[in-house]
């Protein structure tokens, strides 16, 4: 049977070219295992072989990425290994970046396997780990021995098709991103499970951490409301009728800008709503009751409030990742300062 | 109350003038079953499909599953306030068609009626592919109204359900399995050194087209109350939901309700299994409040001390989940949550919309925002008309070569709330 | 998205229904609504007396745009 074949990155110090002065030299590739390539060539037995090292100055890497990643990826590509292991970088800053970095592009471009090794507090761990598995180790090369046989187990199961467990279970930093797959028991059981193991004090592992939500400061309160230009913003989904735009009904892919200048009510000839999520009977008879289009107009009117704004944001908060929601509200802040808007109402249903 | 199920198992299902139930084979009549269903003025057509595990079918829209029972001894009948009188159920014998259901399908209610994959990769999301099932596809009569063919659509599968059901009647069960469910001073006196263990039951009732109905009664017009977990084994809770297909329950999954089952199954052993509380999700505040108010006082009036909270739905629901748990926790008694996830395409966003850190238990039915590939099927019963609108769809869904791309939310039961099923996030 | 739109700098008013998931999410001028399906309406009501529950609601939504507030704050609709 053919040996799995490994390329391993690492840098100039593990590479032994030399310490902070050698931070410098460019990307070079050799032939077999170098430094710590010996200890996972052990540790990984007789199906593995590190066919090749490339060795990377980490300031060169940091300061030539999009060179220094075309070549390696260049090399990595023709060497067209199972699997491609960067570092472990402990606490390295500069090196664990690079690790990272460097592994994105080869599972996202060459779509190779790949794994590495941080410690948690590495900047590196931070900004791959949603991407990359990076296996947990300690923050200095003193580490290297507990952390080899981590990191080659998980390769081991990674060349074998085998399940990946969870983060703790695996060793490997938390990845926060939530990933479907089938456990042993139905969930009821689990349940059922947990709640013994809660109420016999003993351990238990939640199957959800709880989320925190970052705050914002208020902005200032609006001073001169008679001159003031009101937007409106909802995750209600009223669209014009019709949806032109086909905002989906859940799990909204985009957002609707729509001019409402001269519109003076909205009524079910002319709006309706695109949310899935509740009975929508009551906005379809009246979308004010989601949009408050009408008063506004009668303020404006009244010289109450300076202006309506001539559009109004829609989307469908009903299923919706967070994520998306914000990648629209950040957009429409955007049109929002370019249509000198001073104040918003944002409805949600 | 003491029930016992006795169920027969139905191996498969042939259309044949002469209804009945044959070593292991029913067979149904589909001209007289039709003729039932046009009894509802409604209802301008009808008719029935056989699916059977494995096969390359794809039903769609769905909209409920039905096990059909039928009362052989004791007080009531099955879907009591629905299809039987009022009568209080869950004691006696009840008999069980096993292994098949009937599935509701045909032109769209809501936007949220779903898919079942006979076989392929769908099927391994949703538990009814592998049952047999006799499917009921409605045409409603021009000009109806949303919410009465709901309701007629509802019935009518009802109705088939219970008709079918009376075939089994006089019929010896393959298997019997009998629960019980205690008075207080029972439950105090049976297993004094266990755990107090209790259910509370999330109903999803945010509006016409998303309710659920208790003895008949609108579940948004309950106040939480306490249950016997034998009762909804006899059809005590039905749905006549439209919310997202993953996470809805259907009748089927109030009639075969996984966390009772598993309770019953430790029941006696590791805790002591005290009794189900029902608590509504409505849309307005003051009832989120009310109702998460009841629902912990009531499992402190059991005296419990641990409780498991199954919710339905997703969204605004979440922060009834949460309010049950934290009102819950307060009052000193144990909790594990079980809720599925919108984390977003890519995993990456916050699941829920609401959330606390005494919600530290959890276990999830999987993030409904997964994007899956479904096969173009040899067959569709329904119609594919809705897929680029049903929740989990957008357009495009549908693909030219007749598979769909879209998220797991579209899959009936896919990520079930009850903790019905296997998959997980993690 | 309430966050996102007062991140840019705006004032912001949320008027919904679900207060405590407005409260989680970080909004911090907020305005309880009538009802999830109808938030600004109520169809219990005679048109008159709907468009006037509307009205009164605005008005709430815009005098808590003009309020300064240190932290997350509910302006009832009295």
């Amino acid at each position: 049977m053919a040996k799995y074949k490994i390329v391993h990155y690492i840098n100039q110090f593990f590479g032994q070219v030399g310490g902070e002065e050698k931070a410098d030299i460019p990307p070079e590739k050799r032939e077999g295992k170098v430094g710590p390539g010996l200890a996972f060539t052990k540790a990984l037995g007789d199906e593995c072989e590190i066919t090749s090292t490339i060795i990377c100055g980490d300031s060169y890497f940091g300061e030539n990425m999009e060179e220094a990643t075309a070549t390696i990826l260049e090399w990595v590509k023709e060497e067209d290994p199972d699997l491609f292991i960067a570092g472990p970088a402990f606490n390295a800053g500069r090196y664990g970046v690079a690790c990272g970095s460097i592994a994105s592009s080869v599972k996202n471009e060459l779509g190779i396997p790949v794994i590495s090794g941080m410690y948690i507090e590495n900047p590196g761990a931070d900004m791959y780990k949603s991407d990359v598995l990076i296996v947990e180790t300690g923050n200095s090369a003193a580490a290297m021995r507990k952390a080899v046989p981590v990191m080659a187990k998980l390769a081991l199961k990674i060349l074998h098709g085998e399940e990946i467990g969870s983060a703790k279970a695996e060793g490997y930093i938390p990845q926060g991103v939530r990933k479907n797959y089938f456990a042993e028991e139905r969930g009821a059981k689990r349940a059922v499970d947990m709640i013994i193991k809660k109420l016999a004090g003993d351990e238990f592992e939640t199957e959800y951490p709880m989320p925190i939500f970052d705050h914002v400061d208020p902005a200032p309160a609006l001073k001169d409301l008679a001159h003031a230009n009101i937007a409106i913003v909802t995750s209600g989904g009223i669209v014009p009728k019709g949806n032109p735009d086909h905002i989906e009904s859940s799990s909204a892919s985009h957002y609707g800008e729509y001019n409402i200048s001269g519109i003076d009510d909205l009524d079910s000839t002319n709006f309706e709503t695109a949310h899935g999520g509740h009975d929508p009977v009551y906005a379809n008879e009246d979308p004010d009751r989601v949009i408050p289009v009408d008063i506004l107009r009668q303020m404006e009117k009244e010289g109450k409030i300076g202006k309506l704004n001539d559009y109004y944001y829609t989307t469908v908060g009903n299923g919706t990742a967070v994520a998306s929601a914000k990648k629209f509200a950040e957009e429409i802040a955007q049109k929002l300062k370019d249509q000198n808007v001073d104040a918003v109402i944002l409805t949600s249903t | 109350m003491k029930l016992q199920l006795g169920y027969i198992d139905i191996n498969d299902i042939k259309f044949d003038k002469n209804p009945r139930i044959e070593n292991g084979v029913l067979y149904v009549d589909p001209d007289a079953l039709v003729a039932s269903v046009l009894q509802d003025e409604l209802i301008k057509d009808a008719h029935f499909e056989i699916a059977k595990p494995g096969e390359s079918i794809r039903i769609t829209p769905v909209k409920d599953v039905i096990q059909p029972r039928v009362k052989v001894e004791g007080p009531g009948g099955v879907f009591p306030g629905m299809v039987a009188k009022e009568t209080t159920v869950g004691s006696g014998v009840t008999h069980v068609l096993r292994g098949m259901a009937v599935v509701t399908a045909g032109r769209i209610v809501g936007f949220q009626e779903g898919i079942i994959d006979m076989s392929g990769p769908g099927a391994d999301y949703t538990p009814f592919s592998k049952l047999n099932n006799l499917v009921l596809v409605i045409e409603p009569q021009e000009n109806f109204k949303q919410h009465e063919y709901e309701h007629a659509a509802r019935m009518a599968g009802f109705k088939i359900a219970c008709e079918i059901a009376e075939l089994a009647r006089e019929l010896s069960p393959d298997e019997t399995e009998t629960f019980e469910s205690p008075t207080i001073k029972e439950s105090f006196e049976n297993f004094p050194g266990l755990p107090r263990v209790g259910y509370v039951q999330m109903l999803q009732s945010q509006g016409l087209l998303h309710d659920t109905y208790v003895y008949g009664v609108d579940a948004k017009r309950i106040v939480p109350t306490i249950i016997s977990p034998t009762e909804t084994m006899d059809g005590a809770i039905v749905s006549g939901n439209c919310v997202s297909a993953c996470d809805k329950n259907t009748t089927y999954h109030h009639q075969n309700n996984p966390v009772v089952a598993e309770l019953f199954k430790e029941h006696g052993k590791t805790i002591n299994f005290v009794g189900q509380i029902i608590t509504n999700e409505n849309v307005y505040l003051a009832d989120k409040i009310r109702s998460s108010d009841w629902s912990a006082k009531l499992a402190e009036y059991l005296s419990l001390d641990g409780a498991i909270i199954s919710q339905e739905g997703f969204g605004n629901p979440d922060t009834d989940l949460i309010m049950n748990c934290t009102k819950i926790e307060d009052k000193g008694i144990k909790t594990v949550i079980i809720t599925d996830e919108y984390a977003g395409q890519d995993g990456k966003s916050q699941s829920l919309a609401d959330a606390d850190p005494k919600a530290n238990a959890c276990v999830t039915g999987g993030n409904a925002n997964e994007v899956i590939h479904l096969p173009k099927m040899d067959k569709v019963i329904g119609t594919l008309d809705y897929v680029d609108t049903i929740a989990g769809g957008h357009q495009g869904s549908l693909q030219a070569d007749g598979s769909i791309i879209a998220e797991l939310q579209v899959i009936t039961g896919a990520t079930n709330e009850m903790g019905f099923n296997k998959l997980s996030a993690r | 998205m309430v966050k996102e739109i007062e991140r840019a700098g705006f004032p912001v008013v949320h008027v919904c229904t679900v207060t405590p998931i407005s409260l989680t999410v970080g909004a911090n001028r907020i305005v309880p609504a009538v009802a999830i399906p109808h938030p600004l309406g109520n169809p219990g009501l005679e048109r008159d007396e709907e468009v006037k529950l509307r009205r009164h609601i605005v008005e709430t939504a815009l005098a808590a745009l003009q309020t300064e507030v240190d932290d997350q704050t509910i302006f009832e609709v009295k």
